[in-house]
């Protein structure tokens, strides 16, 4: 399994309150899957994103990625993590405005030793190519469409050539065109061996996933697979 | 995260806010600039002074009658008339081992005349190891001779400010100038000397023997002098010098042990000490206001860094989110602080050293530029910004991810 995650807890105090954004959840997800992530707000799967993304540590409870216990890592240590092995794509896309689509999509390997200047250059362009914009490489994001946009923060995403790819509400910013484009994107990608978590709240987007889950009060619902919901 | 890459990203940043960045790095650049152009100025202060103490003589030390007690009651310093020129001619003979040359120096102010001229200038009665004595070259003539100064023949060699006057426009060597209604040949003229220390005229003097100068022009039997000057082989010996010359006019004047000196001794090195001690104070006093400006400088580098993580805020989750470490994070803004008040700092070095250049061919004020004092300011600009920087680094290092990307 490429992510298990054993009765995991997270508790805010509120004041006296305690608070359980997850509620013992537990998951598997193998390599190679297309998980969609649904829920009302408050219902805990920003939390359960966060940790999956090594943002946040659970109170309790055990997190193995690739093999890998992870809840209990430092700070830096967790940062490594991310680097190595995750890839994130933000609703609101996070590029670095007044830097071009080329120097964002170099950025994750600014934090790690793998390549030289010019292998970096070489690669990142690779990877705009990957994601349909290999003529928009010195266009800076506010040159760019909200859908070229994701796709940079795509790109960026794959740099490091991660096993898994973390996406929240990531057509949450978009109109229906460059939803389906992007989304289009995704099974490209998934296609290709790689493991995407994606929260959503829009029915047709979620649709793209081969499962879902479904959070509600800080715990996943069981519920009907896209498999199952051929049959009535 | 390698320094290079780091250093990249500082410069970006700082280039993207370009008016901001200047007006931050001002505090920086005026601090550095105001103390490298006073330091500059000082330094050439210094120089110019020490370099007219050498000219004062060579290696000299200075012998004044001293106060004399007679009764218990003490008259004031040079009342004594016990110093004399047979003072001077032992320490030559007896202390040859230090004493490179000694001249008495008997003082007298007269009006000279030369025909339809006339200026009144200060006469001054000395041997003719003189110009040894005050390392002062002959320009033109010669000087006078041991045996002119044997019998106090009317002789005498001119300063140039004396040469001014008198003759306009004539060669003043083998003329006859009256002083006091009496003649005296001229036999040189001393090389211009220019102002001493203290702003006085050393060019504007009539140099005679010492001889002619008792007898002829102040009628005196007496042997009296108003000072000896005395020349050592070398600067390091004036202590030693001054503690043989001290027992030796002892010896001569014939004082009980428990006398006091009936002269007293005086040398460049104390004169040396005193600009010595004022350059300390200046220094003192510098660094208080650059300490001060440098700290005001850097409180602005800290103020716009906070202001910077605020902005960045989304930036910094981002970096975050996709590997920055909080070490890396720390890296990246105080190299960016740094970048900052190092930039500043060279700023200020070459609008210092230009300041300072321009106020010394404006005021002809002589200048100095040490790489000590540019090195210096430097470092110190560097170090402002690494100190200043590291708290709003550290906040940004400390941020948490997750809040980061959710700022607006």
């Amino acid at each position: 399994m490429l992510i298990t995650l054993q009765n995991l807890f997270k508790t805010y105090s509120m004041g006296d309150n305690a608070v359980h954004a997850l509620d013992g959840v537990s998951l598997t997800i193998a390599a190679g899957d297309f998980v969609a992530v649904m829920g009302a707000s408050g219902s805990g799967k920003s939390t359960l994103l966060n940790i999956l993304g090594c943002l946040d540590t659970p109170t309790a409870g055990a997190y193995l990625l690739d093999c890998v216990e992870v809840s209990r890592m430092s700070r830096t240590q967790l940062a490594h993590v991310r680097n190595q092995k995750l890839g994130f794509v933000f609703q609101n896309f996070n590029l670095l405005s007044r830097t071009s689509a080329i120097e964002n999509v170099e950025l994750p390997t600014f934090y790690n030793r793998r390549f030289s200047g010019k292998q970096r250059r070489q690669h990142a362009s690779e990877m705009l190519e990957r994601v349909g914009l290999g003529n928009r490489a010195d266009h800076t994001p506010s040159q760019l469409s909200g859908g070229q946009q994701q796709r940079v923060a795509i790109a960026r995403a794959l740099m490091n050539n991660p096993p898994v790819i973390l996406a929240d509400e990531p057509t949450g910013n978009l109109d229906t065109r460059s939803s389906v484009e992007i989304m289009a994107l995704f099974k490209q990608l998934n296609q290709d061996g790689i493991t995407i978590l994606m929260v959503t709240h829009e029915e047709d987007i979620a649709a793209c996933a081969k499962r879902r889950i479904l959070m509600r009060d800080g715990q996943i619902v069981p519920t009907l697979q896209p498999a199952d919901k051929a049959k009535p | 995260m390698n320094l290079w890459m780091i250093f990249k990203v500082a410069i970006r940043a700082i280039f993207r806010n370009k008016t901001r960045s200047l007006l931050t790095a001002l505090g920086i650049i005026v601090g550095i600039a105001a103390v490298i152009a006073v330091v500059a100025i000082g330094q050439g202060a210094t120089t110019m002074m020490m370099k007219e103490i050498n000219g004062i003589g060579n290696n000299l030390i200075m012998i004044f009658p001293g106060s004399r007690n007679q009764g218990g009651v003490h008259a004031g310093s040079g009342a004594s008339q016990t110093l004399t020129a047979e003072d001077g001619e032992a320490i030559s003979r007896d202390l040859t081992h230090l004493v490179r040359a000694v001249s008495p120096m008997v003082r007298s102010g007269a009006q000279v005349i030369y025909q339809e001229n006339n200026w009144s200038t200060q006469i001054q009665g000395v041997s003719v190891e003189f110009p040894d004595v005050r390392s002062w070259e002959i320009a033109n003539g010669v000087f006078f001779t041991a045996a002119d100064q044997r019998s106090g023949t009317r002789v005498c060699v001119l300063g140039r400010t004396v040469v001014d006057n008198l003759f306009p426009n004539d060669d003043p060597v083998g003329q006859s100038i009256r002083i006091r209604n009496m003649p005296f040949r001229v036999l040189g003229v001393m090389a211009r000397k220019g102002s001493n220390t203290m702003g006085h005229d050393q060019d504007d003097v009539v140099i005679v023997p010492y001889t002619t100068a008792k007898r002829v022009l102040q009628n005196s039997i007496f042997n009296n002098v108003n000072m000896l000057m005395v020349s050592l082989y070398s600067l390091g010996d004036i202590p030693a010098a001054k503690e043989e010359i001290g027992s030796l006019l002892r010896q001569r004047h014939k004082l009980s042990p428990n006398a006091d000196d009936d002269f007293s001794l005086i040398d460049m090195t104390e004169i040396t000490n005193t600009i010595g001690s004022m350059t300390r104070l200046m220094t003192i006093l510098l660094t208080t206001v650059a300490s001060i400006s440098l700290l005001v400088g850097g409180i602005g580098i800290m103020n716009i860094m906070l202001v910077s993580v605020t902005e960045r805020t989304r930036e910094i989750g981002l970096r975050m989110a996709i590997g920055a470490t909080p070490s890396d994070i720390l890296m990246q803004f105080i190299t960016e602080a740094m970048v900052l008040s190092t930039t500043g700092g060279l700023l200020g070095v070459l609008l210092g050293t230009f300041g300072a250049k321009l106020v010394g061919t404006l005021q002809q004020w002589p200048i100095l530029v040490t790489e000590s004092s540019v090195v210096v300011a430097f470092l110190f600009s560097a170090a402002v910004g690494m100190f200043f920087g590291f708290y709003p680094a550290l906040r940004a290092s400390r941020l948490n991810p997750i809040d980061c990307l959710r700022y607006e």
